[in-house]
């Protein structure tokens, strides 16, 4: 009767993390919807082979060895544990107690103390994250948009993490004092080697007691994985899903290259008194804007990049704007981006759309960020799951100078000297040879 | 300027009256045109030209801008028309490969002239001048001019970030007899100078300091006599950044082609 209505709760409680689930991924795939379409599924192997290297590799987190490692141990610790997340739902639904382990026999031993092994090994990395977020204080961990909810967000993932690890050794330790008294249900292991550690202090208790113990660890591990999964899709750390459709729909150019506005194109066609090359396109249903001012101009690709983001922030680091002590930040310009994406979300599904007095650019990303980006490329070659904060930021400046022609006053005599001279300075084109006379007088 | 052969420096516009095609187009840029700094990087790259004997051409008073500042301060349209003007000019004379010593222009010609209609092959002058050296056309005699010196390359965001190119660069510079050092951030950690996406054209926004003067701390730290540059605006910025506060120093900022071109002199 008891297993029974503890398999009730445990389908309940699938069901329930299941649910909050879907409804979030419907919620962050419409977020990621409202960008402009963009086709990408060009050269699918070039994609694969991205997404093999960068994403399941972890080939670009390499840059930097120390924090590559520890971020590998609680990489494959995730993936890996996660096979025991497997067992752990049968036995839940079907009530039983380590169903694989009289399958398996010694490779059940086997893999149990492997999977103890990743578990001390994520537990490890996560306290010296920890310590050098909140001790050594990395820089990068500490810029001005990591403040309040981003920091909180940080901690309260790697404290979690440690828990859950904390909750299997326990379990497991629990697990190994009942299989020695014989006590029915609890199937032999084999010795376990890291959680025989947390052993001792357990040693002592009652037989009813360890049980409770042991179910307590079960059920805060499984109801913690669910948790987890639901809370992930609100935090910073959706990478973990992301980065892999991140890193196949990832640029494939070389990164000096601009998208053409094929828009403009053929404007300019037209008044060169040029053919344009396709057929007239057919008038836009709505008059569509040059660059972009909010969310809903950028390609869903950079939206898709901004949910993406770990707010790991390599690319501020590397961003010479930011080095010097410019506001620009290249991760606060993806953080910007999502936290405007959920926003604009948010008001469309309860309706509220039209009453909506915030854009992207002002309410969130300033004209004083935009205007000190030197286009280096830095914090596109910085990002280890392939986010292009670049083409945001030069998609907000078109958006400035095409339709309000708020450039610095220094722009606008560089467009003017360019139209009017063919080059950026002052000088006069008639003068453009001169350094051909000047070669050959000296010869 | 030294040598007695008158130096040859024929147009596009000539060529073309004389029914010839070059074998290569040297496309100048604003910079190389009228920079008095960069004028010295064209005259040393034509000197090459001529030692060599490459049969090139230039646009001469026909080049104008390729339309790269304009397109990353966000004016697409003054982009477009300068594309256009340019890739008419270049279609017109059927220019198939072009050589040019500006990462910026080389990065327009090359990655988004194409889309715009024209497609040529578009070499960098590092790339084109390791080449040469390759081919052995640049003769390495055991000229002393640099031994003893360090020469540091500083990486021009636009020829190695935005299109991999790291190595060229550096082949030609193996070829002098001096010692390269690397500086602390360089190849695809090499800090930007400061110009890039128009920033060359105004001043920097609000900070605590200026981008050239971090990277000119950069290139002391490497403890090397000779910056080596493959960019205007990189020339430019480093130039400044050293002379505002290493002034006592002395040290140099050179383009890869002043570097091959005196060493043959020396």
């Amino acid at each position: 009767m008891t297993t029974y209505v503890a398999q009730v709760i445990f389908l309940l409680l699938l069901a329930v993390a299941g649910w909050l689930l879907a409804r979030r991924i419907r919620f962050i795939k419409a977020a990621i919807g409202l960008g402009k379409p963009e086709q990408r599924t060009d050269h699918p192997a070039a994609r694969w082979r991205n997404m093999l290297l960068v994403a399941f590799g972890q080939r670009k987190m390499f840059k930097k060895p120390i924090p590559a490692l520890l971020h590998l141990f609680v990489y494959v610790g995730f993936l890996l544990i996660n096979i025991e997340v497997l067992e752990i739902i049968i036995d839940g639904l079907a009530g039983t107690h380590r169903i694989f382990a009289p399958y398996l026999g010694h490779a059940y031993t086997w893999l149990l103390n492997f999977f103890e092994l990743l578990a001390v090994l994520v537990m490890a990395a996560c306290v010296i994250f920890l310590i050098r977020r909140n001790i050594i204080k990395v820089p990068r961990f500490h810029k001005p948009e990591m403040r309040h909810w981003p920091y909180l967000d940080a901690n309260l993932i790697l404290i979690f993490e440690i828990l859950l690890v904390l909750a299997i050794l326990n379990m497991n330790a629990a697990d190994q004092l009942l299989q020695a008294r014989g006590v029915a249900h609890y199937t032999p292991t084999g010795k376990l080697l890291f959680s025989s550690f947390f052993m001792p202090p357990l040693q002592g208790l009652s037989t009813p007691v360890l049980v409770a113990m042991e179910r307590f660890f079960w059920w805060f591990h499984i109801a913690g994985i669910l948790a987890f999964a639901v809370y992930v899709t609100y935090s910073k750390h959706l990478h973990i899903f992301m980065a892999f459709p991140n890193t196949w729909y990832a640029d494939l150019q070389p990164k000096g290259k601009m998208s053409n506005m094929e828009v403009v194109t053929n404007e300019v066609k037209m008044m060169l008194g040029l053919q344009p090359t396709q057929e007239a396109a057919p008038p836009p249903e709505e008059i569509g804007r040059f660059g972009a001012k909010d969310v809903t101009d950028l390609s869903w690709k950079s939206l898709m990049d901004a949910f993406t983001c770990t707010e790991c922030g390599r690319c501020t680091a590397e961003c010479p704007a930011n080095l010097t002590g410019k506001k620009l930040s290249p991760r606060k310009i993806m953080m910007d981006t999502r936290d405007r994406a959920e926003e604009l979300a948010r008001l469309q599904l309860t309706g509220n759309g039209t009453d909506d007095p915030h854009t992207l650019l002002d309410n969130f990303i300033s004209r004083e960020e935009l205007h000190a980006c030197t286009t280096c490329n830095a914090c596109v070659e910085a990002c280890p799951v392939l986010i292009n904060p670049l083409r945001i930021i030069l998609d907000l400046r078109r958006y400035l100078v095409m339709e309000e022609s708020s450039a610095p006053a220094e722009w606008n005599a560089m467009f003017q000297n360019i139209e009017t001279s063919f080059n950026p300075w002052k000088f006069a084109p008639t003068d453009r040879f001169k350094w051909a006379d000047e070669m050959k007088s000296n010869n | 300027m030294s040598n007695s052969a008158t130096i040859n420096i024929p147009t596009m516009a000539e060529l073309a009256a004389r029914g010839e095609a070059p074998e290569i187009l040297f496309w100048v840029g604003c910079a190389g045109s009228y920079d008095e700094r960069y004028k010295s990087v064209t005259k040393a790259f034509v000197e090459i030209l001529n030692k060599v004997g490459i049969r090139f051409a230039v646009l001469g008073e026909e080049e104008t801008c390729t339309g790269d500042p304009a397109r990353r301060a966000g004016n697409e349209f003054l982009f477009q028309m300068q594309a256009m003007a340019n890739i008419q000019v270049l279609n017109g004379y059927g220019i198939k490969k072009i050589v040019t010593a500006c990462p910026h222009c080389f990065n327009t010609i090359k990655n988004e002239y194409p889309d715009l209609g024209g497609e040529y092959e578009v070499l960098h002058h590092a790339e084109f001048l390791q080449q040469l050296i390759d081919a052995g056309k640049i003769k390495m005699t055991d000229g002393s001019t640099y031994q003893g010196q360090k020469i540091t390359y500083h990486d021009s965001c636009y020829l190695g970030r935005a299109n991999d190119i790291y190595e060229a660069p550096r082949s030609v510079l193996a070829a002098l007899d001096a010692q390269l050092v690397e500086m602390k951030r360089c190849r695809t950690n090499g800090l930007c100078c400061g110009a890039g996406g128009a920033q060359m054209f105004k001043e920097a926004e609000p900070g605590k300091k200026e981008i050239n003067a971090e990277r000119a701390d950069d290139v002391v730290a490497s403890g090397a006599d000779i910056v080596a540059t493959a960019c205007p605006f990189c020339m430019t910025m480093l130039q400044d950044g050293l002379r505002h506060n290493y002034e006592e120093k002395g040290i140099k900022v050179l383009d890869l082609a002043q570097l091959l071109n005196s060493r043959d002199k020396g």
